[in-house]
């Protein structure tokens, strides 16, 4: 039996995060999910969120900007499109990003083209400044 | 002698040669490290990639996602990556000459073939022989981006399930090391995946999906192609720094050799002219001297 999980993280720039962890909670598709070992074979998309582990006591938070996660007995393998760690996140730059995003959307129909980008865009800034709390 | 004059105009300029292949040979030395940094850095990510689609595609059979399922050859998309930039020897000419051969051999045929290049070297050569090119990117290679091959995977997957092709290969430089680059052609998709089917069904159970097989399937293909092309960028630019730096490498090496030969030639005038000089004076003592 395992009582850890080993919990790697990759952007397709980098490897973010390689470390054995107790519990991983990602932010699924469908709703924040929880991994401990020995959870069964699970594949999920996950969405824009915070993307929290714990090690003992002490808990950690990645942004994630969408992927997938794919979950078995002893591995959480997390596939971000974009990812950045909590204590990496410049809150600043995410706060300009969020008014970027803000007043762009503002001016645009949903029906826009670049409306979902830009919404996206909205969505990450916030997730990288909850992330960064 | 005027010769020795023109002789030392040529030392200066091919030392100023020199010198500027020598600055470009440590740029491209620079350059290589960094990208070679970039694919060791993008290897997990296509590692996994490769792993979880392998899994997932051989539980879900050839049907379940148009990129999956190959279906009757009758337009080929080739993407070829070529540089930005040129002096890098052989590494655009040797990847162009195979493209053009490909285009010889099945185009025209009962094939038709779609062009895509990336690097404006690809254009420039078929601008040249009047192939028609469907899409170029020009300027990414430089600041290359995972974004830029989303591009790149979008508009190829887009044609591709719009059937306006049925196949897309792509040609490229693969990095071997800094002096060896691979001219390679590979298959992009419809992705083939050896049907793991028993041997996945034997490994016991399958996954639970969130939300659905069908649904991941149609967002991880193509994120699959696009870690795909990204890696082949980044190989591609990896081996452009190295094929350049070799380049300029040799251009240097036969900078110092033309100088030594250059030298050589200037120190026999010089001698000449010192000689020719003491015979006129020992004439004109000879001379004076009757």
């Amino acid at each position: 039996m395992a009582s850890t999980v080993k919990l790697e993280l990759v952007t397709p720039e980098r490897l973010l995060v390689s470390e054995e962890v107790d519990e991983v909670i990602a932010p699924g598709y469908e709703g924040e999910f929880g991994v401990l070992p020995e959870h069964t074979q699970f594949l999920a998309i996950l969405s824009i969120g915070v993307l929290r582990y714990r090690k003992g006591d002490e808990v950690r938070k990645v942004a994630v900007g969408g992927g997938f996660a794919e979950v078995t007995a002893d591995r959480v393998v997390v596939m971000a499109d974009v990812a950045e760690k909590a204590e990496e996140i410049d809150v600043d730059r995410a706060r300009r990003a969020y008014d970027r995003a803000e007043v762009a959307l503002k001016d645009l129909s949903m029906d826009d083209a670049s409306y979902t980008k830009m919404w996206g865009a909205l969505q990450r800034a916030i997730v990288r400044m909850a992330a960064a709390e | 002698m005027a010769n020795l004059r023109a002789i030392r105009k040529r030392i200066g300029s091919v030392k100023s040669t020199q010198q500027i292949t020598k600055a470009m040979k440590m740029v491209s030395a620079a350059k290589l490290k960094r990208a070679q940094d970039a694919i060791v850095a993008a290897r997990p990510y296509a590692g996994k990639m490769r792993e979880v689609v392998q899994a997932v595609a051989g539980r879900a059979g050839q049907d379940a996602h148009p990129l999956l399922s190959s279906r009757e050859r009758k337009r080929v998309a080739l993407l070829v990556v070529t540089s930005d930039r040129g002096l890098c020897g052989g590494f655009n000419s040797n990847l162009l000459r195979a493209a053009n051969r490909f285009l010889r051999e099945n185009g025209g045929g009962a094939e038709e073939i779609v062009l895509f290049g990336v690097g404006r070297k690809a254009r420039d050569f078929f601008r040249r022989r009047q192939v028609p090119m469907r899409k170029e990117y020009l300027n990414v290679l430089g600041t290359l981006s995972y974004g830029h091959a989303e591009q790149v995977a979008n508009d190829l997957i887009g044609g591709f399930l719009e059937e306006e092709f049925d196949e897309v290969i792509i040609a490229f430089n693969e990095f071997r090391s800094a002096i060896s680059q691979v001219v390679r052609m590979e298959k992009l998709f419809p992705v083939a995946f050896e049907q793991a089917g028993e041997s996945a069904a034997a490994d016991g159970i399958d996954y639970l999906y969130e939300p659905s097989q069908k649904e991941i399937l149609a967002t991880l293909l193509p994120k699959y192609v696009e870690a795909q092309i990204f890696r082949v960028l980044l190989e591609s630019v990896a081996g452009e720094h190295g094929a350049r730096m070799t380049a300029m490498d040799s251009a240097t090496n036969n900078a110092v050799e033309m100088i030594s030969r250059l030298t050589l030639q200037m120190n026999r005038a010089r001698q000449a002219a010192i000689t020719k000089e003491l015979m006129e004076i020992i004439g004109g003592a000879e001379a004076l001297k009757g």
